[in-house]
Parts: C-alpha cells; sequence; structure tokens
C-alpha cells in the first residue's frame, strides 16, 4: 500500500492563542510550533497499515521551509519520504484541496490519511474537499481503519491478483449518537479522528535516520494550482469575556443562587 | 431573488434532527441580511414522516427527494444530489447544521459547486450580497469575520449559536425532485447506536460533566445529571482513559454545548475543554484544586472534594424543588 498523509504546521494546542489589537491576525510571539494533532494520528495510523500491508508512508506539507520541521517529524516516525509544497502567503481549504489533488495524482496513493481538522482555522473540510476533487470515496471522522487486502490476496501470482477495484478499506466513523461503520474502495480518503490511535515518539535513530531522507520541493505553480483565496478572514477578534464569577462557601449557598440568582434550578 | 438553502437531517428514528430547527433559523437570518428567500431540502427514503413538519417552519418552498439509496446517508450519493438541486434552483447559499453529517458532507457539495466555505458560522454581518460570517477559530479562541468571495456560498451553522425554528409558520409548498442517483465508491457497512435515557448532549438544558477528578466513578455525576434530567458529558482524559464513552466528549475535539446549566465536577478547564462549553449560560465548577482554570469561566464556584459535593448538591436539589 502507498499511503500520503499531511502535515500541517499549527500553533501547539496548549499555548495561549492573543488576538492582534488591530484584529489582523494572532499574536505570534513566543509560540510554538507542532504537527496538527490530528494529522499526527493520520501518520501514527498510515505507518501502522504499512507495517501489517507493506508498502511506504508518504507525508506532505504546504508553507514555507518552516514546514520542512514537522515534515522531519513525520519522517522521524517512520514515513519514507516528503513531499513540500513551498508557498507562503494565505491558502485556504480549496486551495490545500487542489494542491493535495495534484500531489495525490502524481504519487498516485492507496490511501490519503488527512486529520479531520486543523486545530488552528478549525474548518474540517481539506479531506472532504479532496475527495470529490479526485472523484473517491471518503470517510470522514475515522476511529478505526482496516485494510480488507488480505494476506492471500497478496501472495497470489501475479495472473491471479485481484483487480485495483477489489481493494477496499472498512472504516468505523465517530457520528452523531454513535459509530458508522464504511467500507470505502481504494483509492479513497480518510480523515482521523482523536481516538483512532496513540502516535508513537520519534526514536533519536529515527530523528537521525530523518535527516538524510529526501523532501521533493514543488510549488503551486510547478502543480499548476491557482490558490487565490476565496475565504477572506477580515478580521479577528477575541470572544467576548465571560463576567467574573464568585466562589461560594458550601453546597446551601451555591443551591440558593443556582435557584434565585440563575434561576436554572 | 436570491436564494438560501438549509438541508435537513433526519435521525435514524426518522425524525427531524433537533439540530435542523436550530439551522433553519440561522437560514432565515441570512435570508433577512441578504434580502434573500428561504428553501429547505431533504433527501429521504421517505421524506412523507416529515415534510409535513418541515413545510410548518416559515420557509418559502421544501424540496424532497425520495430514492432507496439515501436510507443510509453516505456523502457521495448526498452531495451530488444536493448540489444539483443547489443549481437548478440557483441557490446562492447552501448551509446546514454543524452536525456530523453537516461537516462530512458540506464540504464535499461545496467542492461540487466549486463553492468556498465557513465552518461551524455563529452569525452574520453585513447585508445584502456583502453578507460576512462569524466563526470560531483556535478552539473558540478567536472568533473571525470571514468573506466567501465565490458567487455560491456554503456554511455550517453552530447550532447553539441560534433558536430553534417553531412550527405553526404557514404551509410552503412541498416540491419533490428526482437527482440522479449517483452511488459512488463507498458502501453504508452499519450503524450502531449508542442509545441512552438522559437527553442528547447537544440538545439538553442541563450538562453535568465529569473529569480526571472522577477518577473514572460516574456514579454521582449520573445521580445528579439524573435528578435534574441533564446530559452527561466528559473531559478528553476521562474518554481517553477509556472510563466513559467517546461520544460524551465535550470539547474543540468532541462536542460543542451550551447549556441554560453546566456543572463541571473535577474538571481542571484544558483550553480544548472550555472550548466546548464556554457558551454555557450558567457555569458551577466543583474541583478540590482552588487554582485550577475552570474557575476563570465558573460563575459559581465551589473548592471541594466532588465526591462529598455532588451527592450534597443532589439532596439540597431535590429537597429545594420540593
Amino acid at each position: 500500500m502507498k499511503i500520503l498523509v499531511t502535515a500541517k504546521r499549527v500553533e501547539d494546542p496548549e499555548s495561549k492563542i492573543k488576538v492582534k489589537p488591530d484584529g489582523s491576525g494572532i499574536v505570534q510571539e513566543g509560540l510554538k510550533y507542532k504537527i496538527n494533532p490530528f494529522d499526527e494520528i493520520g501518520v501514527e495510523e498510515g505507518l501502522r497499515l504499512v507495517a501489517k500491508h507493506g508498502g511506504e508512508v508518504v507525508v506532505v506539507s504546504i508553507g514555507g521551509k518552516e514546514v520542512q520541521e514537522q515534515l522531519r517529524h513525520a519522517l522521524a516516525m517512520g514515513a519514507t519520504r516528503a513531499v513540500w509544497v513551498n508557498h507562503t502567503g494565505p491558502l485556504d481549504q480549496m486551495g490545500v484541496a487542489g494542491l493535495l489533488q495534484k500531489v495525490a495524482e502524481k504519487e498516485k496513493p492507496d490511501l490519503v490519511i488527512l486529520g479531520k481538522q486543523a486545530i488552528d482555522d478549525d474548518q474540517n473540510q481539506v479531506g472532504q474537499y479532496l475527495a470529490e476533487f479526485l472523484g473517491w470515496g471518503q470517510a470522514t471522522f475515522a476511529s478505526k481503519v482496516e485494510s480488507l487486502e488480505s494476506e492471500q490476496e497478496k501472495n497470489k501470482v501475479p495472473a491471479l491478483q485481484m483487480g485495483a477495484d477489489n481493494k477496499s478499506v472498512r472504516v468505523v466513523r465517530e457520528v452523531d449518537n454513535g459509530l458508522a461503520t464504511l467500507e470505502c474502495a481504494l483509492p479513497a480518503v480518510v480523515t482521523t479522528d482523536l481516538r483512532l490511535n496513540l502516535p508513537r515518539y520519534a526514536s533519536l535513530p529515527g530523528i537521525m535516520k530523518a535527516k538524510s531522507k529526501p523532501i521533493e520541493e514543488l510549488t503551486p505553480a510547478k502543480l499548476s494550482v491557482d490558490v487565490t483565496p476565496k475565504v477572506q478572514v477580515l478580521k479577528m477578534a477575541s470572544p467576548p469575556p465571560r463576567k467574573a464569577g464568585i466562589k461560594v462557601p458550601d453546597v446551601a449557598t451555591l443551591v440558593e443562587k443556582l435557584r434565585n440568582e440563575a434561576k436554572v434550578v | 431573488m436570491p436564494i438560501v438553502l438549509i438541508v435537513a437531517e433526519q435521525q435514524p428514528d426518522g425524525n427531524l434532527r433537533k439540530a435542523t430547527l436550530n439551522a433553519i433559523s440561522a437560514g432565515k437570518q441570512l435570508a433577512e441580511k441578504a434580502g434573500a428567500e428561504l428553501h429547505l431540502v431533504l433527501l429521504s427514503k421517505d421524506p412523507s414522516k416529515v415534510s409535513g413538519e418541515l413545510a410548518g417552519l416559515g420557509a418559502k418552498a421544501v424540496h424532497t427527494a425520495a430514492a432507496p439509496e439515501f436510507e443510509h446517508y453516505l456523502a457521495e450519493t448526498y452531495a451530488p444530489a444536493i448540489a444539483e438541486l443547489a443549481k437548478s434552483i440557483g441557490a446562492n447559499y447552501v448551509g446546514m447544521a454543524s452536525t456530523a453529517q453537516g461537516k462530512d458532507l458540506l464540504p464535499r457539495v461545496a467542492a461540487r459547486l466549486q463553492a468556498a466555505m465557513a465552518t461551524d458560522v455563529m452569525g452574520f454581518n453585513g447585508g445584502g450580497a456583502d453578507v460576512t460570517f462569524s466563526r470560531p477559530m483556535w478552539a473558540g479562541n478567536v472568533f473571525a469575520e470571514v468573506k466567501l468571495t465565490t458567487p455560491v456560498k456554503v456554511f455550517t451553522l453552530r447550532a447553539t449559536e441560534f433558536p430553534a425554528a417553531a412550527g405553526g409558520q404557514g404551509a410552503a409548498e412541498v416540491k419533490t425532485f428526482s437527482p440522479k442517483v449517483e452511488t459512488g465508491k463507498t458502501k453504508f457497512v452499519d450503524f450502531k447506536e449508542v442509545k441512552s435515557a438522559r437527553p442528547e448532549l447537544t440538545e439538553a438544558r442541563v450538562v453535568v460533566s465529569g473529569g480526571r477528578g472522577t477518577k473514572g466513578d460516574f456514579k454521582e455525576i449520573e445521580a445528579l445529571a439524573d435528578e435534574l434530567g441533564a446530559a452527561v458529558g466528559a473531559s478528553r482524559a476521562v474518554c481517553d482513559a477509556g472510563w466513559v464513552p467517546n461520544d460524551l466528549q465535550v470539547g474543540q475535539t468532541g462536542k460543542v454545548v451550551a447549556p441554560q446549566l453546566y456543572i463541571a465536577a473535577g474538571i481542571s478547564g484544558a483550553i480544548q475543554h472550555l472550548a466546548g462549553m464556554k457558551s454555557s449560560k450558567t457555569i458551577v465548577a466543583i474541583n478540590k484544586d482552588a487554582e485550577a482554570p475552570i474557575f476563570q469561566v465558573a460563575d459559581y464556584g465551589l473548592v471541594d472534594d466532588l465526591f462529598k459535593v455532588l451527592p450534597a448538591l443532589r439532596e439540597a436539589i431535590h429537597k429545594a424543588k420540593g
């Protein structure tokens, strides 16, 4: 299996995000950056599938040269090689999906695994746009992914090998009020939910090895994608602060306040 | 006249998902600002169950399409049909509640329509053709005003920010349409519902949530919830630990709730949890640690052991209710 995974560079989820006074963006000073946690789960899932069924994991990230840090992280986890789409400046979901479409058409993976959302823009869109652009099936919010390609199938002589159409994945999805299971013919797009797996730490030998793994550089121009954003963020603001609350000494006072002041009990 | 098209969603039992009602009143707000008329659409194996209800919610028209392939929701089957309708009626805006289905489906619809999209919209600004969307970013730490520059604009709506549309607002014309049904490359295998006697988390008036402080013992959380007719929620830590099912998780990566009363017991109040409950009307925090960040957003805080407080609180509420 060839699996393409994404690695978006985002602010560390534990960072305190502050809006600039003029509302033009967030304050960058003092922020740390990481691979998007949902993407990290995607890298881990790709590695697990490949460990079981053979093949390779290729990691892709879009951004300035700083995103090479996130690519190296995925390579240190065990990805074979990386694709870096060098682009600075604003980019929206359609732009990202358009670039990933071209990378997927070039790489021809069996599966593209992305995080269900990036924790900076919280859009939860790219995987779905990508699946439609490619005309592939989609399984979002995955909590379990299983390849249905059996060991037996893989070992058959080529003349008897099952066609690509018979390869599929089974995905259990987290949806409202329960779990839905889908079977997607490959190639397909899967987006990860939090409970899919616990990503591994990069080992020291892994980190050393990652330094010599290849990173291919592409650009939107090379991929012939117009990435002019169609989503424009006009202004950012801090959410309205909550009125300061009080501490109550005991249960009786709490119930009295809930009944007579807040009137919710 | 421009058209706002809102996509309705049926639950597995055939009833309308409640968030659809919130999405419809959001659609109405948008239609007023944009000088547009509101249309609704439902794809179903059998739309007759709810088409009457949809017709009474104040829209100009209700579009329904029936096909056996619509029995189990699949993005690849639903998206082409919704996009086809949006094109044929000339919809300028296509929206749906930010449910699991809304989030899975609408980006695919948007891609079909070459439309830009905004997720989890909380409100609309401006007017006419220049309506902009307000939406959260960075786990609700930033509210952004965004403009979509494509001719068709697609969005999902954060249900807790809009009232539920009420019935009895006249009877819209119900039009049936027959889209070309595409079945795609994905098969539905099964759906396992997590059943509960308690109200649904995102729709409950009161939510009682437990965190790491419960050490996995949710008995008192559940007992208080039952006394209050509340839903039970949880922090990510207790879901990750496998102490409670994942679908109870409140937070950036779980569910976003905004009940009248949110009781957080043994929850420290990590940024990712606050993102899911900060808009609750009244927040109560019960925690042994007086420095826990949850106290910064709580209207009423009680610094004490939750195993002492919860039974006492349940009794006091029971007594107070007479």
